[in-house]
């Protein structure tokens, strides 16, 4: 690319900076247009799980009905509530978008296609990560609105804790790899670290979650306590995009599991023949998605102090100690910074997948304890309810 | 001395931080404080970058901005009457400006070569060594690592400021505990201040 600016006279620093304004464009363009996509994917499988049929009258199976929406939501009004606060409630959406499409400058398409593969880009994602809890605070304040103010302290609650566990699984495979650049970790999994570290897939993954305020844990815009929580008072295109930064926010959720944890652009051929490394990332995270989607669509929403205990008293706990666990086995384990194929990372992989067995039969087994102890708890405290009831109906007759 | 883009960056990046840091203490609206604290030191974090140390740049947006900027407007959401303060309580800003004057030039002296000129730059000096970014090592994030667990580096203070922290969240723990609690009329406030 650079090369051929300069052959039609471009000097050497200009040509560069057009190629990076047109990675750029290119970057944000897909994400924003796969959008389209990936809506259309969401609503056909979320349709199903809930025994419907979805989007299907414009264009073949729906396919077009996300572009109609789009122009539609285009088209519509801008209403704005004059008791807003002018600045951080135009802001807002545009943070929530940008914070997502910044992710999307370090992520390795394919062994050759990488907008900037920094040298401590995990550290990046959690970095700009956290600006989107920014912008819910923002827009829940500035809408001046009771279910929008609401929202936006469940947000800190919930964002802030749940970036913990985050954090700490994504130790894990920035540890595996002895990098903090996702595309070193993508080359580094030469058997992908989901069979190496289930544990923290499962951490990153209802972490991540969390962090999105979808699925179980959509306490940010329950519709039936807060009617739509921090982005009550948008309408048009600033809806549209909270709208577009969620989806994206979950899609990217799904693209990082599938860099970090399933291997990224690595399959047959990937080296060779690069394009193809982009079709093995794209199907990973549509996979990922997947579940994300049949987690989101199956279980019921939490409550927001069973949220923060599980989180403050089981993941977070669950989290070190398998961060320790595996740290040690790593150590101990011989020649683990020389690892270049896949016979290399047989051993590691092995070990770690027995560790992982363990703790999971031990949480297990904790987890069926505490339920023992919580229903013995909740039965005593019926009968101590019941007594007395029964004792003053006997009085009153 | 010539622009560079490097010196473009610098000044842009002055201007937000110095400006927004000005405003953070000027603005009525407490909330719009907060905000501003943000890009302070999300123009902070700019001129690591600038120093060629992205790994502090990242510490700072998800520390600073990702967790204390977040609870510091948590606890200003939770203050009554942010917006409109009818007038500026705080009456010492004639003694807060003389000692802002006092530190910038204390700073100005011991940061820049007036402690050559003056002879006392072995006691007073910074005695900074300027590296070109271009010459800072790639891998200075494992070294930073290696120096915060070295016994002959910054083990200690390391683990001072942990030990810190840690008898931070014990304390804030107990003081919002439902035993530490008694008396029914405690103020409501006790667990905030943690």
């Amino acid at each position: 690319m650079t090369g051929f600016l300069q052959d039609i006279g471009l000097s050497y620093e200009l040509a560069v900076l057009v190629a990076k304004a047109l990675g750029v464009a290119v970057v944000g363009a897909f994400g924003l247009l796969w959008t389209l996509l990936g809506i259309w994917i969401e609503r056909k499988v979320a349709a199903r799980f809930q025994d419907r049929v979805g989007p299907n009258r414009v264009g073949p199976f729906g396919l077009l009905q996300s572009i109609a929406d789009a122009v539609k939501i285009i088209l519509k009004e801008d209403i704005m509530n004059r008791h807003v606060d002018r600045w951080p409630y135009n802001l807002a959406p545009i943070l929530s978008t940008l914070s997502v499409m910044l992710i999307w400058a370090v992520i390795p398409f394919t062994a050759a296609w990488v907008g900037a593969d920094l040298n401590v880009g995990v550290l990046y994602l959690v970095a700009v990560g956290s600006l989107g809890t920014v912008a819910v605070i923002m827009a829940g304040w500035s809408s001046n609105n009771k279910y929008a103010l609401i929202s936006a302290f469940r947000a800190v609650a919930q964002l802030i804790s749940y970036e913990v566990p985050m954090v700490i699984s994504l130790l894990v495979p920035v540890m595996l790899a002895g990098s903090l650049s996702v595309q070193a970790i993508v080359k580094s999994q030469h058997i992908a670290y989901l069979f190496a570290v289930p544990m923290t897939v499962l951490i990153f993954l209802i972490s991540g979650q969390a962090e999105n305020g979808r699925g179980p844990f959509d306490l940010l815009e329950a519709e039936s306590e807060i009617v739509a929580g921090f982005h009550i008072e948008y309408s048009g295109m600033k809806f549209g995009m909270f709208y577009v930064g969620e989806f994206l926010h979950a899609f990217t959720l799904s693209v990082l599991t599938a860099l970090l944890f399933l291997g990224g652009w690595q399959g047959p051929l990937a080296e060779k023949i690069i394009p193809l490394g982009f079709v093995y990332l794209l199907l990973k995270s549509v996979f990922v998605y997947f579940v994300l989607i049949w987690v989101r669509m199956t279980l019921p929403r939490v409550r927001i102090d069973h949220l923060l205990n599980f989180n403050w008293k089981f993941l977070v706990p669950l989290s070190l100690i398998n961060l320790l666990v595996v740290a040690f086995l790593w150590k101990l384990m011989p020649d683990t910074d020389q690892i270049n194929s896949f016979a290399d990372a047989l051993g590691p992989t092995l070990v770690l997948f027995l560790a992982n067995v363990v703790m999971f039969a031990g949480v297990a087994w904790w987890l069926r304890e505490w339920a023992r102890r919580d229903r013995e708890h909740i039965e005593a405290r019926r009968a101590v309810v019941a007594e007395p009831a029964e004792a003053t109906a006997a009085a009153g007759d | 001395m010539d622009i560079t883009a490097e010196a473009i960056v610098f000044l842009l990046l002055s201007v937000l931080t110095l400006g927004s840091a000005l405003l953070v203490v000027t603005t009525r609206n407490l909330f719009h404080a907060a905000l501003y604290l943000m890009l302070a030191l999300f123009g902070v974090a700019g001129f690591f970058v600038l120093l060629a140390a992205p790994f502090l740049a990242g510490f700072q947006v998800v520390v600073y901005i990702g967790a204390i900027a977040v609870l510091i407007i948590l606890a200003v959401m939770l203050t009554p009457s942010v917006t409109r303060l009818p007038r500026i309580y705080n009456a010492q800003w004639a003694v807060n400006l003389a000692l802002a004057v006092v530190f910038f030039l204390l700073l100005f002296s011991v940061l820049t070569p007036v402690v050559d000129d003056l002879g006392i730059s072995g006691t007073w000096g910074a005695n900074f060594t300027q590296n070109s970014p271009a010459d800072v090592p790639a891998s200075s994030v494992s070294d930073l690592g290696e120096a915060l667990v070295d016994p002959q580096q910054y083990m200690l203070p390391f683990e001072l400021a942990s030990v810190l922290l840690m008898g931070a969240l014990i304390g804030a723990a107990l003081l919002v505990s439902p035993t530490a609690r008694d008396d029914e009329d405690a103020p409501h406030e006790s667990g905030q201040g943690a």
